[in-house]
C-alpha cells in the first residue's frame, strides 16, 4: 500500500510512542501537589522545555491545547478579543486568503457575530502571501488592525511564506502576526520568536493527535476559549494531558533536529515523483511553487485536466495508493478548494486535483506504486469525467 | 463483480449491499447528495438526504467494511426530477418524482458514472426482483407485496437491468430488519420515508406555491359552466381530489364534488360528479420497454399509482404510445402519473399518462382538456 497523504497525518515516531506508552502506565494529574502530581508535572514541564527548544522559544511561551484547530481558534479569537478590549480598541484583522479553515472559520464567526472587520489577503498564482496586498492593507487599517495571521507554509499547494519578511512588515506596526505552522514544522526551519503566536500539532510531526500547542509569548495576552481550573498560564485551562504532551515532545524534537537531511531526502524523493507524474500524464498541471525553496519538501500537488479529483482519489484508493484532494468537505460534498480558486484557478481545474503529501517515512517503493496505478486511474477518471457533464432536461 | 451500492442512510439499502458483501462482490458505496443545502437532520418519517442519513450510510460502510463516497449530484437531480416536478404540476399534472429519480438519476447518472469507473453494477435497496432468462433480464414484483417497487422501476430498459442488482427482491421488510439488527447495523431501527423527499414537512401544496406564487383562479362547474369558488392555484389540485377544493357554493342537487380536470390554458379548475372521473381507456407518452418492444395487441394487467391494484386490460403498444382499455373503469387518473403494464408479475414496461376518456359515457370527454405540451 502506497501512503501518499502525510499532510494529513503521518505515522507516530517511535521515539513518540515510547514517550506516550511510558506515562499511560503512571498515575498522575500534573496539578496536584502530592508526589504523583509532581512527577506527572515534571514530565510535562520537560515536555514544554523540550518543545520550546525545537521552536527558538522560551518554555514559558508554549502552552499546550488540544491540536492544531483549538490552537488557531485561540489564536484569532483570543487575540481579536484581547485587542478589542484594550483602549486603544483593535476590531480589524487581517487573514490570508488561503489560510486553513481553522483560522477562516472563526475569523468569519468574529465577522458574523462581533462585527469584526476583515482584510482577507490575496496570495500570488503559487500560493505565496502578495506582499503587497498586505502593506495595502496595514496602511487602509493601520488603527483599527490588531492582529495578522499568515500560515507558514501552505497545506494544500505546498507554498512556503517569508515570515521573516512578512514579521518585519506587519511586527513593525505594532500590530500582532500568527502564524499556523502545521505543515511546516519539521520540514523548514521554524523560528517562533519571529511572530507573536505560532500554531503546532502533535500528530502532524509523528506525534499523538489531540495535542498540539500555541507558542504565544508571556507579554502577549489572549483571552481564554476553555475557562476552568487555570492550567497554562489561565490561557487554556483543562487537566493536562501528561502521556499526549510526552509524545507530542518527543515527536516535535525528533522531527526537528532531523529536519535538515530529512527535508533533502524527501525533496529529492518529491521531485521524482512530480518528473514521472509529468512524464506519465504530460498535461498534468503542478499547481504551487516552481521553485523548490519554496516550496515543502513532501508537498505535490496536481491538476488532472479533464478529472474530477474524487473520481481519481477513488480508482487510487481502490488501488491501494491513498492521497487525498487537500481540500475541505461541506455538508459531505467535496467543494473545489478555495485556496486554488484563490489562486485564480477556474472550478473545473480546483475539481479535478489532487495532492500527493510525502513524509518522514516515505520510500521509493510509494512513488514506484503511484506511479504503476496512475496511468489507467486517470485514463478511467477521464471517461467518468466525461459522463458527469450535466445534460439538458 | 465490482459492484457499486448506494446506500441511503436507510436500512434497506444497507442490507442490499451487506448482501451484496456476502454475495462476494468486491463492492464500493456511494451516498448520494441530492441537496445542495440539506437539513441537519431528519425529522420523523419524511424527507431524506440529510447529513445525518450522510452519516448513518458512512457508518453502515465503516461497519461492512468497505470504501464509502459521497457524489454530488444536487444539480442534476435539481435539473431533472425537482424542476421537472414544478413544471408537470404547473401543466396541470401529477408526476411520480421516484421514477424520474430512478430514470435519470440512480439508473443513469449514476450508473453510468459506474460504468465508467469500472463497476459492473449498481446495487440498491428496491424491493424488486430480478430474473434472468437465456437471452433477457426480467423484472417482476418483490416477494413483500406491500413494499413492491416494481412500479418505480419500470421505466429501466434492459441494458439498466442488466447493470442493476436489487439484493432485497426477495425478501420481505421486517426480516430485512431483523437481518439488519443480527448484523449491528445500528440503522435497523429507523422509521421508513414516504412522501417526496425534497418537500421535507410534506406539504406539497406549499411547497409549490413556494415555487411558482400563487396564481388564483375559478374553480368551475364542468356541466353547468357555473363558478362555485375559487383557488390560489391549479397545480395544487390533482385530479379525482374531493377534500379541501374551497367551494364557496354547494351544488344544486348537493352531490359532492370532484376535481375531474384541470384546464392549465385558462388557470380552471373543472369540478363534477364523482361518475365523470370513470375512466376505461388510458392513453401514455413514449413507453419505455424493460425488454423486447411487444408487438400487437394483448391482454395484461395494467397499474397507474404506486401503490395501486393491478388492474385487467387490452394494451395496444405503438412507438409513441401505449393505448389501454380498462376492463372495469376505474376513477380519478391523473396525467402524468406512470402506468405500468404487467404480464402476472413480470414488467413489460411503462409510459407517463398523456390522456385518459370514458368509452362509455354518454359526453364522452378528453383530458387534459386543451391540450398542453408535455415534457416527460
Amino acid at each position: 500500500m502506497g501512503y501518499l497523504d502525510h499532510a494529513a497525518t503521518t505515522p507516530m515516531r517511535s521515539e513518540a510512542v515510547a514517550a506516550m506508552t511510558a506515562e499511560l502506565e503512571r498515575v498522575g494529574n500534573a496539578s496536584s501537589l502530592h508526589a504523583s502530581g509532581r512527577r506527572a508535572r515534571r514530565v510535562v514541564e520537560e515536555s514544554r522545555e523540550r518543545v520550546a527548544a525545537s521552536l527558538g522559544v522560551r518554555p514559558s511561551d508554549v502552552v499546550f491545547t488540544s491540536g492544531g484547530t483549538e490552537s488557531d481558534n485561540l489564536a484569532i479569537k483570543g487575540l481579536y478579543w484581547a485587542g478589542r478590549d484594550r483602549p486603544d480598541s483593535r476590531t480589524a484583522l487581517a487573514v490570508s486568503a488561503v489560510e486553513h479553515h481553522a483560522v477562516l472559520d472563526p475569523t468569519q464567526w468574529l465577522i458574523d457575530h462581533e462585527g469584526a472587520a476583515v482584510c482577507f489577503l490575496r496570495v500570488d498564482d503559487t500560493g505565496q502571501l502578495d506582499l503587497d496586498g498586505l502593506r495595502e492593507c496595514i496602511g487602509e487599517h493601520e488603527s483599527l488592525l490588531g492582529l495578522v495571521s499568515i500560515m507558514w507554509a501552505n497545506n494544500e499547494v505546498g507554498a512556503i511564506n517569508p515570515i521573516a519578511e512578512i514579521a518585519e512588515i506587519v511586527r513593525s506596526r505594532g500590530v500582532l502576526l500568527h502564524s499556523d505552522a502545521v505543515q511546516a514544522v519539521g520540514w523548514v526551519d521554524v523560528d517562533a520568536s519571529l511572530v507573536d503566536a505560532l500554531t503546532v500539532s502533535g500528530h502532524k510531526v509523528g506525534g499523538p493527535h489531540g495535542v498540539g500547542a500555541l507558542v504565544i509569548g508571556r507579554d502577549v495576552t489572549a483571552t481564554p476559549l476553555l475557562h476552568g481550573g487555570g492550567q497554562e498560564r489561565d490561557v487554556r485551562s483543562g487537566t493536562l494531558d501528561t502521556p499526549a504532551i510526552a509524545g507530542f515532545a518527543a515527536a516535535l524534537e525528533a522531527a526537528v533536529s532531523t529536519q535538515v537531511e530529512r527535508a533533502k531526502e524527501i525533496s529529492t524523493l518529491r521531485d521524482d515523483l512530480v518528473a514521472r507524474v509529468l512524464k506519465l500524464v504530460p498535461d498534468a498541471v503542478l499547481n504551487g511553487p516552481k521553485d523548490t525553496t519554496d516550496r515543502l519538501p513532501g508537498n505535490a500537488h496536481f491538476t488532472f485536466p479533464g478529472c474530477e479529483g474524487d473520481a481519481l482519489l477513488m480508482l487510487l484508493d481502490a488501488a491501494g495508493v491513498e492521497c487525498s484532494t487537500g481540500s475541505a468537505c461541506q455538508a459531505g460534498v467535496p467543494q473545489p478548494s478555495h485556496v486554488l480558486v484563490a489562486m485564480g484557478a477556474d472550478e473545473a481545474s480546483a475539481r479535478g486535483s489532487l495532492r500527493f503529501s510525502l513524509g518522514h517515512t516515505s520510500t521509493s517503493r510509494d512513488v514506484d506504486e503511484l506511479i504503476a496505478m496512475l496511468g489507467p486511474s486517470v485514463e478511467r477518471a477521464r471517461r467518468a469525467g466525461l459522463t458527469s457533464v450535466p445534460t439538458a432536461v | 463483480m465490482r459492484v457499486l451500492a448506494a446506500l441511503s442512510g436507510g436500512v434497506d439499502s444497507a442490507v442490499a449491499a451487506a448482501r451484496a458483501v456476502d454475495a462476494g462482490h468486491d463492492v464500493v458505496a456511494v451516498h448520494l447528495a441530492l441537496s445542495r443545502n440539506p437539513s441537519s437532520h431528519r425529522t420523523g418519517a419524511r424527507g431524506c438526504c440529510t447529513l445525518e442519513d450522510s452519516r448513518d450510510a458512512r457508518r453502515v460502510a465503516d461497519a461492512l467494511g468497505i470504501a464509502f463516497y459521497i457524489w454530488d449530484l444536487s444539480e442534476r437531480f435539481k435539473a431533472e426530477v425537482i424542476d421537472n416536478f414544478v413544471n408537470e404540476y404547473a401543466q396541470g399534472h401529477t408526476p411520480n418524482p421516484c421514477i424520474r429519480c430512478n430514470e435519470s438519476i440512480k439508473f443513469s447518472a449514476v450508473l453510468d458514472r459506474a460504468i465508467a469507473l469500472d463497476f459492473d453494477a449498481v446495487c440498491t435497496g428496491h424491493y424488486a426482483s430480478l430474473v434472468d432468462r437465456e437471452d433477457c433480464r426480467e423484472l417482476h414484483r418483490a416477494e413483500d407485496v406491500t413494499k413492491d417497487q416494481s412500479y418505480v422501476l419500470a421505466v429501466l430498459d434492459q441494458q439498466q437491468l442488466k447493470r442493476s442488482m436489487f439484493p432485497l427482491g426477495g425478501s420481505i421488510k421486517t426480516d430485512v430488519r431483523r437481518e439488519a439488527s443480527e448484523r449491528g447495523l445500528l440503522v435497523a431501527e429507523k422509521p421508513e420515508s414516504f412522501d417526496v423527499c425534497f418537500i421535507s414537512d410534506g406539504d406539497t401544496a406549499g411547497w409549490l406555491t413556494s415555487k411558482l406564487g400563487a396564481q388564483p383562479g375559478d374553480v368551475r362547474d364542468i356541466t353547468t359552466g357555473e363558478v362555485l369558488g375559487a383557488h390560489e392555484g391549479a397545480f395544487a389540485f390533482t385530479v379525482g381530489q374531493r377534500r379541501g377544493l374551497g367551494l364557496s357554493r354547494s351544488s344544486a342537487d348537493g352531490a359532492p364534488r370532484y376535481v375531474v380536470g384541470i384546464d392549465t390554458a385558462s388557470n380552471t379548475v373543472l369540478v363534477g360528479l364523482s361518475h365523470m372521473l370513470d375512466v376505461d381507456e388510458i392513453t401514455t407518452l413514449a413507453p419505455r420497454w424493460c425488454g423486447a418492444p411487444p408487438v400487437g395487441e394483448f391482454e395484461a394487467l395494467a397499474q397507474i399509482r404506486a401503490h395501486g391494484e393491478a388492474l385487467g386490460c387490452t394494451v395496444l403498444p405503438t412507438n409513441e404510445s401505449i393505448r389501454v382499455s380498462l376492463s372495469d373503469p376505474v376513477r380519478g387518473v391523473a396525467p402524468g402519473q406512470s402506468l405500468v403494464v404487467y404480464d402476472g408479475t413480470r414488467v413489460i414496461g411503462s409510459g407517463t399518462i398523456g390522456s385518459t376518456r370514458s368509452s362509455r359515457s354518454p359526453n364522452a370527454r378528453e383530458f387534459p382538456m386543451h391540450a398542453s405540451g408535455t415534457s416527460a
